[in-house]
């Protein structure tokens, strides 16, 4: 089953285009990585599918409907954000960050429901301990985690991930992704991230989809999409792709331009 | 924490529930408190009275069958003091929730009425009222009337540079700047080519007062905030997630622009409508905000009505304190709530080690 379909979607900033004419399609239970250089629109792509951004073009739900023609709170109860790192300073408790994901749901009061569904998402990311604890003071990963709860809290059919490992240590890297993965493969939830780490994008997705300059230069299986020959087409960048283990392992060797510094 | 205290489900829920209810009980101990610090207030003065004599010339307006007072008591009360005493309150709380709003909407703990020209605006058109006797209206709210449609002019003007922009925080703080900048100079310029006791008076105006109260404007300034303060209260969740950023609280539901614009716009009017009748009183909107979330957090349910408290006690405070310090002098407010909350303000400052912003 498909859960969500984005059919010719392009988006510009004033003339500068950055998204053109994408189609991708979403699975039931799918990670899908987004994956390209920098500026290739990873993630304005997310941005667009979250309706932060207004892009052209239609995000079909699997019913049919257009994700475009939904109000923002109906967005909200559909598709989850879980933002980079967090811009705002906030000021609140772990809880009540939490408690912020079922907005889309409630009314002002805060139902019994509400406050057991922020306790069972705690637990499903074992991050019960701080629940009181300021959101300011928690590390980077625990930062990540408490805002992955908050989306599910959203109880979406699809989490949107932007660079869900950007300001995490080895560990933390390996256990969001982990933590990621497993909730797709437990429930129905679908999830899209932009990743800059290759290797990270092979391990943990089913499907790869590569961006170069804003429009789609390939989408499948990552064993079969990491290849030398598209590691240098879009990244410009001479790899070596190891294929002993499970998945494929790019070694990068050097910069196709050479390094314009040396000479 | 050792394991077997580990906080499981009903724990977890159990504290949480202590931890509004801890909330809950802040609010409720100000609003005794302001109560209590209203009837004190109404003893002090050149005349004097106990604390039953204020309260039961108050009550026996409504229930004249089982309170009893003396005529000489109850004008006192009713003409001179009460409606000093609910002006500060008021007043206090409008310029507090506005603060609070402001602190919210823009992300900024520097943002109050002052940051964005607003307080300034409303100087100007009072000196232009006061100096060259123009203004809106005539009569006897000259004065107000000025200084109020220039106070909503600024706002005006802030929301229309940010939207030329993009709305975001960070435009409106500047628009802000960029406006309070023009109406001090403005206001500097009639100073300047004023005659002296009109200065003097412009000056006087601007450090805020509350001896011009009446209980008609109280009841204009009760209105608005009436009028104002639940729609405000309603969107406290969106506010709470726009804390998280903009793109954050837009993938929550919110809709952010709107909420910013309607949100700063309400809180203007509030604002404009508390100092067109009291003068510039600063601080009160910057600190308020601050002290409540140091104790409440960050919560707007909780924020803003437990915020709105503590600025009417401040100001009340404040006000009692310039009535009776150098009495028969009365100060004006302005400098008290200055004096009074500066020092609060920086002993709980550095006593939370919490970084709150």
């Amino acid at each position: 089953m498909v859960k969500i379909t984005i059919k010719d979607l392009s988006f510009s900033y004033g003339s500068r285009k950055i998204l053109e004419d994408l189609n991708v399609a979403v699975g039931d239970s799918e990670v899908l990585s987004l994956v390209g250089p920098n500026g290739s629109g990873k993630t304005t792509l997310i941005k667009c599918i979250d309706r932060i951004l207004k892009p052209k073009g239609s995000i079909l739900l699997n019913g049919g409907r257009d994700l475009q023609s939904l109000s923002r709170q109906e967005v909200a109860k559909y598709i989850g954000y879980v933002p980079q790192s967090t811009t705002g300073v906030l000021t609140t408790t772990v809880f009540d960050t939490i408690l912020m994901g079922r907005k889309p749901h409630m009314g002002w009061r805060v139902a019994d429901d509400d406050i057991d569904k922020v306790v069972e998402v705690m637990k499903l990311l074992h991050i019960e301990e701080f629940a009181l604890k300021d959101f300011s003071e928690l590390s980077g990963g625990q930062k990540q985690r408490v805002l992955i709860a908050r989306a599910l809290c959203q109880e979406p059919e699809v989490l949107l991930l932007d660079e869900p490992t950007s300001s995490l240590d080895l560990r933390h890297q390996l256990e969001s992704l982990e933590t990621i993965r497993s909730l797709v493969k437990r429930t129905k939830i679908s999830a899209v991230m932009a990743i800059h780490d290759l290797n990270l994008a092979a391990r943990y997705s089913d499907t790869l989809v590569m961006l170069k300059d804003g429009m789609v230069y390939s989408a499948g299986d990552p064993g079969e999409l990491l290849t030398e020959e598209n590691i240098r087409t879009i990244y410009g960048v001479e790899a070596v792709v190891m294929r002993e283990l499970d998945r494929p392992y790019v070694v990068p060797i050097g910069s196709l331009n050479g390094c314009k510094a040396c000479d | 924490m050792p394991p077997e205290t580990a906080i499981d489900g009903s724990n977890l829920k159990l504290e949480y529930s202590r931890f509004v209810g801890r909330k809950l009980l802040f609010l409720l101990a100000l609003v005794v408190a302001t109560v209590l610090l209203a009837g004190v207030s109404a003893t002090l003065g050149s005349a004097d009275l106990t604390v039953a004599e204020a309260y039961s010339a108050v009550l026996a307006r409504f229930f004249p069958n089982h309170f009893h007072s003396t005529w000489f008591t109850e004008t006192i009360i009713w003409n001179l003091r009460l409606h000093r005493i609910l002006m500060a309150l008021v007043s206090g709380f409008g310029l507090a929730i506005a603060g609070t709003i402001m602190q919210g909407i823009l992300k900024n703990p520097l943002a109050s009425p002052f940051t964005l020209g607003i307080a300034s605006a409303a100087g100007f058109g009072a000196s232009l009222a006061i100096i060259l006797g123009a203004g809106f209206a005539g009569g006897e709210y000259l004065i107000v009337g000025n200084a109020f449609v220039f106070a909503l002019l600024a706002s005006i003007a802030v929301y229309g540079l940010s939207k030329y922009r993009g709305i975001s925080s960070a435009t409106m703080i500047l628009a802000g700047i960029a406006i309070m900048y023009l109406f001090s100079a403005l206001t500097s310029f009639l100073q300047y080519v004023g005659e002296s006791d009109q200065v003097h008076e412009v000056v006087f105006w601007m450090m805020g007062s509350l001896g011009r109260s009446s209980w008609e404007k109280v009841g204009l300034v009760a209105a608005v905030i009436a009028l104002s303060a639940p729609y405000l209260l309603l969107r406290s969740w969106d506010i709470n997630a726009m804390g998280a950023g903009d793109e954050a609280a837009k993938s929550l539901g919110v809709n952010v622009e709107r909420t910013r614009v309607t949100s700063m716009m309400l809180a203007s009017l509030i604002t404009a409508s508390v100092i067109c009748f009291t003068g510039t009183i600063g601080f009160i909107g910057l600190v308020a905000p601050h002290i409540t979330r140091m104790v409440v957090g960050g919560d707007h349910r909780f924020l803003l009505p437990a915020s709105g408290v503590v600025g009417a006690l401040l100001l009340l405070g404040a006000d009692t304190a310039a009535r009776t310090v150098f009495a028969p002098v009365i100060l004006p407010v302005g400098i008290m709530t200055s004096f009074l909350g500066v020092p609060f303000f920086v002993y709980l400052f550095l006593k939370r080690r919490k970084e709150y912003w």
